[in-house]
């Protein structure tokens, strides 16, 4: 085990960072064509459907209970879905931009696997007992370059409904840029109370989401809330805000494909198609980690209960847990478990809440969120003045 | 008076709209556990109900007789003409079928224009043809589509007689009247 760390910390940091890129993205992409998987499966289940269950690769037939169990279970609906995405003819339609036309599915990739680097996974202790955070890069201003580079993705979107030079996509692509802007303002705003209470005046300024959680560390007190217990409010507006931006029903104006045929993506297919899937729920999947982050405690498993208090547990079990990399598993567990949560919940959602109206969708953001949002801020930008003491 | 559906103005909590989601998510959480209501077609079937207007057959009476008298009522009723009946004769080396005079030489439904309306079982004097429990029709070309009288015989098999109705026309001739 020494050596394998000491082989890792021998290699060149650049090479560090790009096979730890890589195994971000390898853990990434499998969680997101699951999930496309999982959303069929639970969008049958709620309807009282069985849901995908007919895949069955010959050479696992004969596998005794297990085979016919994933079978039940779709697993392999999964390969057969990705294998049809690569396989299936790509059309390019005539009137198309092609240029933004095929640049447009890569416009949408690149945000969501660049707003990774700054969302914290996971962390260990290092010998000096100081908490270490697992992230691609730990930079100090976290949140910013989350929604800096995240609401990006949305030019995909609008480039996507340009180039393909036709009403639906061209509306879709009107409706997704709208929307976003109107979203923004008010996920913004919610979280800014947050850092307005881990940077206490006078102190170090810092933006990190690794601070967010350290905050929310604490074994008693304020410090062991998570901050969805004192800003309630900050949280219900970000995760209204998050559906917004990811597109995600009731939110799901860009694509309506009842009044928009498919919108943005109408005229895609094949992988081209498929890379927006993609996007969407990496999207998803980095949206529920900063809230998780943000709100939830990130890598702690219940409030007034931080991770090390766990570990410090589990260390009478065995001193094995006490390992780093353990920690980090542990630690990497406890915050998948809650993004995989939220992961449900965007489904959960989508079959519960029917899709708002274009105007409906404005009203809300402009008209009720953003002012919510405002006033939140407000009301605790006051309490926190009052409640915290400058360090001096 | 037009009657008139008061529309209430929401209450607090109905505008704020959370408590309304999260009674929505226990309902849908709810279903989420429920048992599935459909069923896994190629294996599972559904129970046909009695009086089900499935394809069109020919039936045999209990005596394993060919009923059809090739009258063509079905063929002149068919809405979408889909029948098409050849008659003939009843052929001399067949006494079991001298009881009637005729009897199809070809007799085809073109499932492809059939309409499953039920009007050639409705009008056929002889009770013998009936929609029964099949409800799927497939083939890989329109020939297929069409069911000859051999197909319409397999398909339709011996259904119960209720009348026996030459058996009686026999007894009461023997017996002297003609009805």
């Amino acid at each position: 085990m020494s050596a394998v760390i000491e082989i890792w910390s021998g290699l060149h940091p650049l090479i560090q960072g790009i096979i730890k890129g890589l195994c971000v993205i390898a853990v990434m992409f499998p969680i997101g064509g699951a999930c496309s998987l999982v959303e069929r499966k639970v969008s049958a289940w709620i309807q009282g459907r069985p849901g995908p269950n007919r895949a069955l690769p010959f050479w696992f037939a004969w596998v005794p209970v297990i085979g016919p169990f994933l079978q039940r279970l779709g697993a392999f609906h999964l390969m057969a879905d990705g294998l049809k995405m690569f396989l299936k003819e790509d059309p390019l339609p005539g009137h198309v931009n092609k240029f933004y036309f095929l640049l447009a599915p890569v416009v949408g990739m690149i945000p969501a696997l660049t707003t990774v680097t700054v969302v914290p996974f996971g962390a260990y202790f290092n010998e000096a007992g100081h908490l270490v955070p697992l992230a691609l890069a730990n930079l100090d201003v976290g949140i910013l370059a989350v929604f800096a580079i995240g609401s990006l993705g949305v030019y995909a979107l609008i480039l996507a409904g340009w180039a393909s030079n036709s009403k639906y996509p061209f509306l879709g692509g009107i409706r997704a840029s709208a929307q976003l802007i109107s979203y923004e303002l008010s996920m913004t705003l919610a979280v800014v109370p947050v850092f307005l209470m881990i940077n206490v005046p006078g102190g170090n300024g810092t933006l990190s989401l690794t601070d967010v959680v350290l905050f929310q560390s604490g074994t008693s007190g304020w410090h062991g809330t998570w901050f969805i217990m004192t800003m309630p409010l900050s949280a219900v507006i970000f995760l209204v805000a998050l559906f917004a931006e990811t597109n995600r029903l009731p939110f799901d104006m860009a694509e309506g494909e009842a009044d928009l045929v498919g919108g943005f993506h109408t005229e895609y297919g094949a992988m081209k198609w498929g890379l927006f899937f993609v996007a969407e729920y990496s999207h998803m999947l980095i949206g529920s980690g900063v809230f998780t982050l943000l709100f939830l405690g990130g890598w702690n498993p219940l409030p007034w209960v931080p991770l090390s208090t766990v570990i410090g547990w589990l260390a009478h079990l065995s001193p094995l847990f006490q390992n780093p990399i353990a920690v980090g598993l542990i630690s990497i567990g406890i915050f998948m478990g809650k993004v995989l949560f939220f992961m449900f919940l965007f489904m959960w959602v989508r079959w519960t809440v029917p899709r708002f109206r274009y105007d409906q969708v404005m009203k809300l953001g402009w008209q009720k969120l953003l002012p919510l949002a405002i006033g939140n801020l407000i009301f605790y930008a006051i309490v926190i003045a009052i409640l915290q003491k400058p360090v001096s | 008076m037009p009657y008139v559906v008061e529309r209430k103005p929401l209450t607090l909590l109905e505008r704020v709209y959370i408590p309304q989601i999260l009674a929505g998510l226990k309902v849908t959480l709810k279903h989420l556990f429920s048992p599935n209501v459909t069923l896994e077609y190629p294996e599972q079937r559904p129970a046909i109900p009695t009086g089900y207007r499935g394809v069109p057959t020919l039936v045999k009476d209990p005596h394993g007789r060919e009923k059809c008298v090739s009258c063509q009522l079905c063929e002149f009723v068919c809405p979408p003409k889909a029948i098409r009946i050849t008659p003939g004769e009843i052929p001399a080396d067949q006494p079991e079928r001298a009881h009637v005079e005729k009897g199809p030489k070809a007799f085809d439904i073109d499932m492809l224009r059939c309409i499953y309306c039920g009007l050639c079982q409705e009008v056929c004097p002889e009770e013998a043809i009936f929609l029964q429990n099949q409800y799927s029709m497939t083939g890989y070309t329109r020939a297929e589509m069409v069911n000859d009288k051999a197909r319409l015989y397999e398909l339709g098999g011996t259904l119960p007689d209720q009348h026996f109705k030459w058996d009686k026309k026999k007894a009461a001739a023997e017996h002297g009247n003609a009805h």
